[in-house]
């Protein structure tokens, strides 16, 4: 079963941080669509605008693939031909996007790592008796153990 | 498919997304009032610098060099510009040096020294070591080491204009002998 969570709930601030702008966007025009009582309004089909082929541009960036504005040669500012380098790359090739950051401690070993931790904090806890009963693997990782609970033997007759 | 019109022309009108040179020409309040060529002077505010604040304000005096783009640019409203990209960077930005010199071209030889496949600035860049910035405004400022290797730079660049490739060769290899 999931809860679900109330309409409310989902509009309060911090539950909108999350979303991207397109769910955003959506929301705000389904509220927008819920028409009240109150309002009035025109019971016509609705119009869909006539697709415009023509789009006028003043820029001249999009028309030429012109080079970055700032130049240095040979050495004269470094950070400018730092820049350079930067900047044209951008245009030529689309930056990779940044690979995932290469783990420190594999997926493997961390699962390791915690199924051993019950054991070594769980050995922290045991009474003096129990500590013995604690085994070690060859790795000398503590292999946790099911703790058999005394109960009261019947004496047979 | 995209076509345009390639005039030649000195009057630069603003272009929002256009990288220009404009020169400061007046501090009133928080925005300082730029001139870059147009029919009027495109307002900068003092907060469009990178790493600005309302306490750490930008070392900007009147008479500076500012490099910055067009965030509002069209016939009905003043322009605007900042010296700030999308992501909050300088990205090249911001005031330009000191030293150096600043001289007009028509709009159509900038667009012809920023094509990728330049031959001009590819020997410019042989010459010395020198700093160039180009305002789609059809400004250009040049840093060289010494005054005179500078002014040669803005009279090679200036008389690109006119020049044919081949008498543009035979200077640079005058220039390179000497």
């Amino acid at each position: 079963r999931k809860t679900k969570l109330s309409k409310n709930l989902l509009r309060m601030k911090f539950m909108q941080r999350g979303l991207d702008l397109e769910t955003k966007k959506q929301l705000e025009e389904e509220e927008k669509k819920i028409i009240s009582e109150e309002h009035w309004y025109l019971d016509l089909p609705e119009l869909k605008e006539k697709e415009c082929f023509i789009i006028e541009e003043q820029s001249f960036l999009l028309c030429e693939d012109l080079l970055y504005g700032r130049m240095s040669f040979r050495g004269f500012n470094p950070e400018v031909e730092k820049l350079m380098l930067q900047m044209n790359a951008k245009n030529k090739v689309e930056e990779v996007e940044d690979e995932a950051v290469e783990l420190d401690v594999s997926d493997e070993e961390m699962a390791r790592r915690y199924e051993t931790l019950v054991g070594t904090i769980g050995k922290k806890f045991a009474k003096k008796r129990d500590r013995a009963s604690y085994e070690e693997d060859e790795n000398g990782h503590i292999k946790p153990t099911v703790k058999v609970k005394k109960m009261f033997l019947k004496p047979q007759d | 498919g995209v076509y345009w019109v390639d005039s030649q022309q000195k009057r630069y009108v603003p272009v929002k997304g256009d990288h220009v040179i404009g020169i400061v020409t007046a501090k009133s309040g928080d925005i300082f009032k730029v001139d870059v060529g147009g029919s009027e002077p495109a307002s900068l505010s003092y907060l469009a610098f990178e790493g600005a604040t309302k306490r750490n304000r930008p070392n900007v005096q009147v008479g500076d060099l500012i490099y910055g783009q067009f965030v509002v640019a069209n016939k009905d409203m003043e322009p605007e510009m900042v010296c700030i990209d999308s992501c909050g960077r300088a990205s090249g930005m911001g005031v330009i040096g000191q030293d150096g010199l600043l001289f007009k071209v028509t709009l159509g030889l900038i667009r012809k020294l920023l094509a990728p496949d330049c031959e001009i600035l590819q020997e410019v860049g042989k010459l010395y070591p020198l700093e160039i910035v180009f305002g789609m405004n059809g400004r250009i400022w040049v840093k060289a080491k010494t005054i005179q290797q500078t002014l040669i730079l803005a009279n090679i660049l200036e008389a690109c204009e006119h020049m044919t490739a081949d008498q543009r060769k035979q200077i640079f290899s005058r220039l390179a002998e000497s």
